[in-house]
């Protein structure tokens, strides 16, 4: 029996999780309620990368400018132009959207390590806008505003709102890379000569991908300004998509869902080593290098090579 | 009992063990240590700042035992990286994990208005003594930010302009980088000297972290000036006063520097390039007042180095803090208290040697030094005061309401008095 | 443009030339883009730096740079770089991680103070050059730069070894199957290429000098280099590094606003609709 496309089983796994999440602010602290947020938030970011990354095999270095734009058209509405804050929310998303398609108009013919160097570049002239139109970006120093509702000011309050956003966008998200697109899109990532040949219009359907991962990148990026109530160049930046690409490989390439369990490592990790050392940068490389050599298909990658070995010729692993 | 029902029951105990704690942590505030949140960037691009913002306040720490009022002092340390989103993130930390009773530091204008954005939803005093942003002191003035022991960008230059025109300057040149910083340094030069009579022939501005100069210089060298402003911090700093020797300007235009050009974090690592550059600030640490002296010798014993002006700022900052929190007997949990005594305070024991006090609008009114950098026996290079101007506020000879009323230093406003 | 800036993009240039051409043979024939060339280039001042105030030998500093950057680069690809031989993405990431441990590292050791690697006596001042009074080093670091191109050009045109990486960049499956130990070739390319970031550091820290943030400025730069000049051509660094060199100059006196589209404007077009760059070839495999 299938309950919005999943199993029974799957379904009772995913509502416990949900259960946990939700009352999780009820048992930590103010500060660790923020830290949580942010792990949603970033988990999101992660996932979007990840509908490109594993789902098409493009690795994308520009998100982070996409995920910042979204959080500057926010802002900015909500802070310059007064508009509410679920009309800004809106914008931001377009935003993000409309700079996903530049991106993908110039990227679709490329592929590795120039497809990486191109949205690298395209996500540094994005950076180079923000921080030199100082009339509307507010230049190095970014922008302030309040930009939360009312009603979602405190901790708790916009903790569970954003719980409840990730939870549909998730919920997307899993529908597109299972619906016949997102194989589709599979299907590019392991061999793109057979899809040509079978009459598949590659670039339009990366087009189409990059578009909608720039759309979820948006939609966390709404967030993000949401949650600092600021903006900055900072938010833009190479490191930013540096730190989402990382997220997704920690999780685990093409596993969409180890975007969350990616999130949750670092942000934990930084905060832990931040507090006996100032050698985070360092940490952080190491964090790099030894995923790179030891674990490249992240958490949740190694953890079903691991169950699927255990369960033999079965060969079934759970999520996908 | 099944996994959801243990998982509820688990999170119900959690939540009770937390709610149980509060009351018995409340009763032990009041004798609890005081603890301060101390922001600085220990990585990126003004690293060696940040480090010397760090041996400033713990050598004062040092000098009273981390103990202000009969209560011990914590002193928990964040690194905000050069880069206002991690600001954000570790004052949040330090305010709602860390529960600090009040923040200080940064370096970077946009990391300490991200803070002040912070905290002006929670209400923490924030103090600020090496930001120099002009508005949070003016015109959007937050009422616990705090620039303690701090200046605004156009204060020093202020005075400067009016130096300049006293040396028979007709005509001057500005470069900078472009920031708000730079634009409010450069402004307040720019608006006296050109009431003043005196012409600002052309405005250079780029990009912090401008490796090459050599596209300014060669468009300076064919001006016709009287002298260059230079207003320059880190390692553009270093870069400008070297390459201005070697392309040859060293000779032909003196250089004015702002005070972060001149300052010890800069000359230090130069040589005969920075010999005679004269800036405007209220610290020279080659001034000849006991105190001062008495400061520079100490604090070069200590680190090996010369403080520069982050290791001062921060110095005097934590005292006027720790003079402010003696006056209401340590009650660091009171913030309407601290803050109003921090305003009333008027500093003491300050290493520039006079009595330091706040005006109303929160920012310290100085004695401004025109100094000028000179070799020592050591060989080292040092500032030394060649000329004085007292009681100097971050309004110079205007009225508070009219200066106000004009917009912030820009790019595009510079105060620049048409002839 | 003045003979004066013309000059100053064209001395910028030859620096910009020296470090992206360890760049690009790393890049051209290992097809590794490695992403921690900027701070092998900052190690290497500060290392040259450190070698040249001790000794009071400028040449001494830059052999220092160049040996120890290479014996750094020897641990970055046979130390860690061999467990993800093949995969582009990896690779990528992981030279970008040794990237924050050198950068880190580097901090940690020197603070983050500006250093300038000092320069001899007779390479100070300035001589008159086609009617400008100019840095006597500036023109040193042209010069350099012009002597590193024609070193290369030698290597590459009229050695042995040099054969072979220029095999290597179009086909190395094919030299590997022709019995030569392709591995060893890559090996000198590699330390070749961090030995000229080493250099780079050197002289770049005496006119531009050290601090934190050199690392990725120069590494943007590099970037922007090989993809506009082309994968694996020598000439193709040396026009890239020209036009690269002349446009941030004229970029900083025209427009300083749009430094960075100057740069990457051209660099995003031409990944978008020629990959290969002006003179790049594809490989065959």
């Amino acid at each position: 029996m299938k309950i919005a496309g999943m199993t029974g089983r799957t379904a009772v796994v995913v509502l416990a999780i949900l259960a946990i999440a939700a009352a999780l602010p009820l048992a930590l602290s103010n500060y660790q309620v923020g830290l949580a947020t942010e792990m949603l938030i970033f988990g999101m970011l992660a996932m979007s990368i990840d509908i490109l990354a594993g789902f098409a095999g493009r690795t994308s270095l520009g998100h982070g400018a996409i995920f910042g734009v979204s959080g500057y058209v926010v802002v900015y509405a909500s802070a310059q132009a007064g508009l509410p804050p679920a009309l800004a929310f809106v914008l931001g998303m377009a935003a993000a959207t409309a700079v996903a398609i530049v991106f993908a108009l110039l990227a679709v013919r490329t592929s590795g390590v120039y497809f990486l160097l191109l949205t690298l570049a395209l996500g540094m002239i994005v950076w180079g806008i923000c921080l030199r139109w100082t009339q509307v970006t507010g230049g190095e120093n970014g922008m302030r505003g309040d930009v939360r509702p009312a009603f979602l000011v405190m901790h708790r309050a916009f903790y569970w709102a954003v719980l409840g956003v990730t939870t549909l966008v998730s919920y997307a998200m899993w529908r597109f890379v299972r619906s016949p697109f997102g194989l589709t899109l599979l299907g590019i990532r392991d061999s793109e000569s057979r899809m040509k040949s079978l009459g598949y219009n590659v670039p339009l359907h990366l087009f189409v991908g990059f578009a909608v991962s720039g759309f979820f990148a948006g939609i966390a990026g709404a967030l993000y300004a949401m949650f600092n109530n600021f903006v900055s160049p900072s938010t833009v930046a190479l490191a930013q998509s540096v730190e989402g690409v990382l997220m997704m490989i920690a999780g685990g390439v093409g596993t969409l869902f180890g975007g969350f369990v990616g999130a949750a490592a670092i942000i934990t990790l930084e905060n832990v080593v931040s507090a006996y050392t100032e050698r985070w940068q360092t940490v952080l490389g190491l964090t790099f290098i030894v995923i790179m050599i030891c674990a490249p298909e992240g958490i949740i990658g190694t953890l079903r090579a691991i169950l699927t070995r255990k369960d033999g010729d079965k060969g079934r692993y759970k999520g996908n | 009992m099944d996994r959801r029902q243990f998982l509820k029951n688990s999170t119900a105990a959690v939540a009770a063990a937390g709610t149980m704690a509060a009351p018995w942590r409340c009763a032990r505030a009041q004798a609890g240590p005081i603890k301060i949140g101390l922001l600085t960037p220990l990585t990126g691009v003004v690293a060696s700042g940040g480090k010397e913002m760090v041996e400033g306040v713990q050598f004062y720490l040092e000098s009273v035992n981390y103990q202000i009022a009969g209560r011990k002092v914590e002193l928990v340390i964040e690194d905000d990286a050069s880069n206002p989103d991690t600001a954000l993130q570790k004052a949040r930390r330090l305010v709602e994990q860390g529960n600090c009773h009040m923040l200080i530091g940064d370096l970077l204008a946009n990391t300490g208005l991200a803070v002040a954005n912070y905290v002006k939803g929670t209400g923490t005093p924030y103090f600020i003594p090496i930001i120099a942003a002009d508005d949070l002191t003016q015109r959007q003035r937050i009422k616990n930010v705090i620039r303690v022991a701090g200046y605004t960008g156009s204060a020093f230059t202020h005075p400067f302009g009016d130096w300049c025109l006293k040396q028979g300057y007709k005509k001057i040149a500005t470069i900078s980088q472009d920031y708000t910083f730079g634009h409010e340094q450069c402004g307040g030069l720019a608006q006296v000297f050109t009431e003043g009579g005196g012409e600002i022939v052309q405005q250079f501005w780029h990009p912090l972290n401008t490796a090459d100069f050599s596209p300014y210089l060669g468009q300076l060298a064919d001006l016709k000036v009287d002298a260059i402003f230079a207003m320059e911090t880190g390692a553009d700093a270093t870069r400008l006063i070297q390459q201005y020797a070697s392309f040859g300007l060293k000779g032909k235009f003196p250089l004015l520097g702002a005070m972060n050009a001149t300052d010890q974090s800069v000359i230090r690592t130069l040589g005969e390039e920075c010999d005679g550059i004269i800036a405007a600030a209220h610290f020279a640490e080659g001034s000849d007042n006991p105190v001062t002296q008495k400061f520079t010798k100490n604090y070069e014993a200590k680190y090996g180095k010369i403080p520069s002006l982050y290791g001062f700022s921060m110095y005097s900052g934590i005292m006027w803090v720790a003079e402010a929190l003696e006056k209401i007997g340590g009650k660091a949990e009171d913030r309407d208290a601290l803050i109003d005594s921090v305003l009333k305070t008027e500093l003491t024991g300050s290493p520039l040697g006079t009595t330091v006090k706040l005006d109303a609008y929160g920012n310290p009114i100085y004695d401004v030094q025109i100094r000028k950098v000179v070799k020592r026996a050591d060989g080292k290079y040092w500032n030394v005061p060649i000329a004085s101007y007292p009681g100097v506020s971050q309004f110079w000879k205007y009225d508070p309401e009219t200066y106000m009323k004009q917009p912030p230093y820009s790019r595009t406003f510079q105060g620049i008095k048409k002839a | 443009m003045s003979t004066f800036q013309l000059l100053n993009g064209l001395t910028f240039a030859a620096l910009l030339f020296v470090v992206a051409s360890g760049f690009t043979l790393i890049f051209g024939l290992l097809r590794i883009v490695n992403l921690a060339h900027g701070a092998l280039y900052l190690l290497g001042g500060y290392i040259g730096f450190a070698v040249a105030t001790k000794t009071g030998s400028f040449a001494l500093g830059g052999l220092g740079a160049m040996v120890a950057i290479a014996a750094i680069g020897f641990v970055l690809d046979q130390g860690l770089l061999r467990f993800v031989r093949g995969n582009d993405l990896r690779q990528v990431l992981l030279t970008l991680g040794f990237a924050f441990v050198i950068d880190d590292m580097s901090l940690v050791i020197w603070g983050g103070d500006s250093f300038t690697v000092p320069i001899p006596q007779m390479l100070k001042g300035g001589m008159r050059v086609f009617g400008v009074f100019y840095p006597t080093y500036r023109l040193f670091v042209l010069a350099t730069g012009i002597v590193v191109f024609a070193g290369l050009w030698g290597l590459l045109n009229h050695t042995r070894l040099g054969a072979l990486i220029r095999a290597g960049v179009d086909d190395a499956e094919m030299v590997e199957a022709s019995g030569v130990n392709i591995r060893r070739v890559f090996l000198v390319t590699f330390l070749l290429g961090s030995a000229l970031a080493g250099l780079g550091g050197l002289m770049g820290g005496a006119f531009l000098s050290l601090y934190p943030s050199a690392d990725a400025e120069i590494l943007v730069f590099s970037l922007a280099i090989v993809i506009i000049g082309g994968r694996g051509s020598l000439v193709g660094v040396g026009v890239g590094s020209l036009l690269v060199g002349l446009l941030n100059t004229l970029g900083q006196v025209m427009f300083p606003e749009l430094a960075y589209f100057v740069i990457f404007g051209p660099m995003a077009l031409l990944l978008a609709f020629r990959p290969l760059g002006l003179f790049g070839r594809a490989a065959t495999t």
